[in-house]
């Protein structure tokens, strides 16, 4: 694009696609820049599976009904109250609505996969996954003639009292536009700056060096983190992040959905000491699996292994790593370079711990433990059936919460006062309502939400307005 | 050759921790692929692959030509994939697919020393050709005393008797349709291990069979799977979505069709009403035959050119030359045919009879051991698909 555009998106997820097509649906000429190669593009959304919705009665893919306040009690309660209620109900609100829209730029979806049947009522499936709506976004982008430029990674911006002028990018490129929208996700790749914000624990580890990223290598919080010096208001903590229990074989980056360990609650799960530490069985596993993470991260290492002998085989979405396998548990802690003595101990004080009940994973069975510590209060049957498989697991992070403070507008806000033409939208904002835990599906909810606000903001700033949104938003935004 | 039902490699039982210890053969890269796609399913609303592929924890060989010929090389799992090339993982669906649907070809070939001429297609289908060619040139020749003569009034019996014309194409037709008789039995059986059949399946078995053999050939004749799940189209060199292909293709099989109808009927005339060709443009044979005719050019030309410029990424590029080389076989059966229609009353009629024969017999003798075999293969799963989904899942990862 040789002249100026009036809008520049920077990033290239779904929270910057939205945002590019709606600035774009609302007349503006839209250059958006993304910091990966073709083949890379999408960051973490390519990785995504799906979208929680509200809605109040069934809606194609959707069964049921999954009203505005139950999503938002949902989201009270995984914060903690550490969330945003106005924009978090716009957010779900607008969730009930934007599908269509959609729809329309390429997105297909379609009843949840099966082994994740249990969020059938509040989540919609995007067919083929993130990859395929990034893929039809940027079919669609190209379409509506939206300039996009691959590798191209900005490095900082130049503001003025407040306002964007122009980015800079990595090569020394300068880049003017009317009006942008910061949507270039967290700082979730950047290794450095995760150990800084982890510290160093009791142990004089450094615990973040064994962490492993779920998603892109392309969230370095470059722009986070020159937003943020530059004086944009903050919201959250960076040690806060989406963070699961993840196979410790998986690669540093990428390793995305495949290489999640679903075996916990029909199993224990001892640390490198061969010791359990947590109650396995405490709750279902999808309701629990977002805390795993932490509690591996806090284990000596930063890593544990899950154990489960022939009975659990089948019963869990298969892993990708085949487990190390032995027919006796002291082969298996041999194998996996443990302790032996301890690890029987361990193993044998669980299997006398359990009291005969009736096992039924798809409820809170009366199978448990008596006299132990920690227990397993359901799913608790002896290990005692070989083979005998091990799962090594490590503290995956999937995405980071430290983002810039916004209201409703998606403008970012410097001592409290909005921005006229800079806007964020995605994980560099979604902090805001996610101020920590997390409820499958809502990041796709937050950078849709955001990511079409910030467009069709960033748009009317430069003077475009978008002819259809007005209504959804104020639907959205009505409390 | 050792038999399929032998394990690749149990997955979730191994103790080695790395994927490439799976790499290798193309089977073992199935086998890989799929443990990978297992534990992610993003692809599951594309196609019966990955439904299929979620009803298993392992996959044996047998597994892995079974899920290869469900595979239709549409290419929406590729372009989704968030681990295709560059990621470490290298998952190449279709790809791996097609590599292991040429190896069924082969192994199930029957006689099996002939699944060889899968090695070389090229030189099979240039051999048959010429073969064919000149054994219909060489008996005008002889028969008719020369190749052009004076106009015959579209009588082909003058130049080569019917019978000997029966005999000949039946023949190598009854011969075809044994070689795949044999192969899919024998592919069937490798496929559906005895556990599908043990009490209590055996009676929903029983209870599948018709349910199961509509959805496949409803699923075959609107070319389901390559509507990319959603009904848009199968990918060509992008993520964007067509539906040249499934249209070139629905061309090419019903004017295949049309023109096996032509003959039918033709063969019913002759024997049943003791009416013999040649037949007015307007009868029905000759109705069939121009329509089956004209789709049997436009599809086979369009596959061809969308093969050409199809992704090099996609699909196994050894098989290109079966794959091009049917595709060009079928369009030119068909043009000879055409040209024969129009030529029927000209003196030019004995040589094209004769090219329009030896092509035609070029491709029923390649039919057992070229691209044809995709079609009965392809069938086969996709009616053991549809079986197997109506049995119950032994494997519970849903309902938790
Ligand atoms: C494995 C995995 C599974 C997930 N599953 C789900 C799910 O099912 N549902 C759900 O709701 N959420 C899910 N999430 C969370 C979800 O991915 C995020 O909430 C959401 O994708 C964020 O979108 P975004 O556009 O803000 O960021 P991203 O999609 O990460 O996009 C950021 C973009 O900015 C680019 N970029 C970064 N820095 C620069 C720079 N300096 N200059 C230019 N470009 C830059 C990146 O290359 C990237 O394209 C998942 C995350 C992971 C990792
Ligand atoms: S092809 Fe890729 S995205 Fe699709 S199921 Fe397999 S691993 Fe997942
Ligand atoms: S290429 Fe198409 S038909 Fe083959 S496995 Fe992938 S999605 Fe299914």
């Amino acid at each position: 694009m040789a002249a100026e555009p009036d809008v520049l998106v920077i990033g290239g997820g779904n929270a910057a696609l939205c945002a590019a097509l709606m600035a774009r649906e609302a007349g503006a000429t839209v250059l958006l820049l993304e910091s990966a190669p073709h083949s890379w593009r999408g960051g973490n959304s390519m990785h995504v599976r799906n979208l929680r919705c509200m809605h109040d009665a069934p809606q194609d893919v959707l069964v049921d009904a999954y009203p505005e306040e139950e999503y938002w009690q949902d989201l009270l309660k995984v914060t903690g109250g550490l969330t945003d209620e106005r924009l978090a109900r716009l957010v779900i609100r607008h969730s009930s609505r934007c599908r269509p829209w959609m729809r329309r730029h390429g997105v297909h979806f379609q009843p949840p996969l099966s082994g994740a049947l249990h969020v059938a009522r509040t989540n919609a499936f995007f067919m083929g996954g993130g990859k395929a709506l990034v893929n039809a976004y940027y079919r669609s982008a190209d379409e509506l003639g939206v300039a996009v430029r691959y590798d191209t990674p900005v490095q900082s911006l130049e503001l003025k009292d407040g306002r964007f002028v122009a980015a800079v990018t990595e090569r020394g490129e300068r880049i003017a536009a009317k009006a942008c929208v910061l949507a270039c996700g967290g700082f979730e790749s950047n290794l450095e700056w995760q150990r800084e914000a982890w510290g160093r624990n009791e142990r004089g580890e450094w615990p973040a060096e064994n962490f492993l990223i779920r998603g892109t290598r392309f969230n370095q919080g470059v722009l986070l983190k020159f937003m943020l010096d530059a004086g944009a208001d903050a919201i959250g903590d960076p040690t806060q992040a989406h963070c699961v229990a993840i196979d410790a074989r998986a690669p540093l980056y990428d390793g995305g959905i495949c290489t999640r360990i679903d075996c916990v609650s029909l199993g224990v799960v001892v640390n490198r000491e061969a010791q359990r530490f947590y109650d396995e069985g405490e709750d279902f596993w999808p309701k629990r699996y977002a805390i795993w993470g932490r509690l591996v991260a806090q284990q000596p290492g930063q890593t544990a292994w899950s154990i489960i002998d022939r009975k659990a085989v089948g019963r869990f979405m298969p892993p990708v790593f085949p487990g190390t396998r032995a027919e006796s548990l002291e082969e298996l802690a041999q194998k996996i370079g443990l302790d032996i003595a301890t690890f029987t101990a361990t193993l044998n004080a669980y299997n006398a711990a359990c009291r005969p009940g009736t096992f039924d994973h798809t409820v809170l069975d009366n199978c448990r433990t008596e006299g132990l510590t920690p227990p397993k209060t359901h799913w608790a049957q002896p290990i005692d059936a070989p083979p005998f498989f091990a799962y090594p697991l490590k503290p995956g992070i999937t995405f980071t919460y430290l983002g810039m403070k916004t209201d409703e507008s998606a403008a970012v806000r410097f001592a409290g006062v909005p921005s006229a033409n800079l806007f964020a939208a995605g994980e560099m904002m979604a902090g805001n309502v996610l101020g920590k835990g997390y409820t499958a599906g809502v990041g796709m909810s937050i950078g849709t939400a955001f990511g079409r606000i910030a467009g069709v903001n960033a748009a009317a700033s430069a003077g475009f307005h978008h002819p259809e949104f007005k209504e959804e938003l104020a639907y959205a935004a009505a409390h | 050759m050792p038999p399929l039902t032998e394990t690749v490699e149990a997955a979730a039982c191994t103790t080695t921790p790395d994927l490439t210890s799976l790499l290798g053969k193309d089977e073992q890269e199935i086998a890989r692929v799929m443990q990978i796609c297992n534990a992610c399913r993003y692809c599951e609303g594309f196609c019966a692959v990955f439904p299929a592929m979620t009803r298993r924890l392992e996959f044996t060989a047998a597994d892995t030509h079974y899920l290869a010929n469900l595979c239709h090389n549409c290419g929406a799992c590729l372009y989704a994939c968030q681990y295709a090339p560059p990621h470490e993982f290298a998952v190449n669906v279709p790809q791996a697919m097609a590599k292991v649907r040429g190896r069924t070809y082969q192994h199930y070939a029957w006689p099996s020393t002939f699944g060889r001429l899968y090695e070389r297609q090229g030189l099979t289908i240039a051999l048959a050709l010429a073969g064919g060619l000149a054994l219909f040139l060489a008996l005008a020749a002889a028969m008719a005393g020369g190749l052009t003569d004076k106009p015959l009034a579209g009588n082909f019996y003058a130049i080569f008797p019917h019978n000997l014309l029966v005999v000949m194409f039946g023949a190598v037709f009854v011969f075809a349709v044994a070689a795949f008789v044999v192969g899919v039995v024998r592919f069937w059986r490798d496929i559906s291990p005895a556990r599908d059949a043990a009490p209590p399946g055996a009676t929903e078995l029983a209870k599948a069979r018709g349910p199961a053999a509509v959805e496949a050939v409803t699923d075959i004749a609107r070319l389901r799977y390559l509507g990319g799940g959603h009904g848009e189209g199968c990918n060509e060199d992008d993520d964007r979505f067509t539906q040249s292909r499934r249209w070139f293709h629905q061309l090419t099989m019903y004017g295949f069709l049309l023109c096996f109808a032509a003959t039918s009927v033709a063969t019913l005339y002759h024997y049943l009403l003791a009416y013999e060709a040649p037949y007015p443009w307007f009868s029905l044979p000759v109705m069939l035959g121009t329509v089956g005719g004209v789709g049997l050019l436009i599809g086979p030309a369009g596959l061809l050119w969308l093969n050409l410029h199809r992704g090099a990424e996609r699909g196994d590029a050894a098989q290109r030359p079966m794959d091009r080389g049917f595709i060009a076989l079928l369009f030119v059966v068909s043009l000879t045919g055409l040209a024969l229609l129009a030529l029927r009353d000209t003196r030019f009629m004995a040589l094209w009879l004769a090219v329009h024969l030896g092509t035609v017999m070029a491709l029923f003798l390649t039919l057992p051991y070229g691209k044809f075999a995709h079609a009965v293969f392809r069938t086969a799963a996709l009616f053991k698909y549809a079986l197997e989904k109506r049995l119950p899942n032994r494997i519970a990862v849903g309902s938790d």
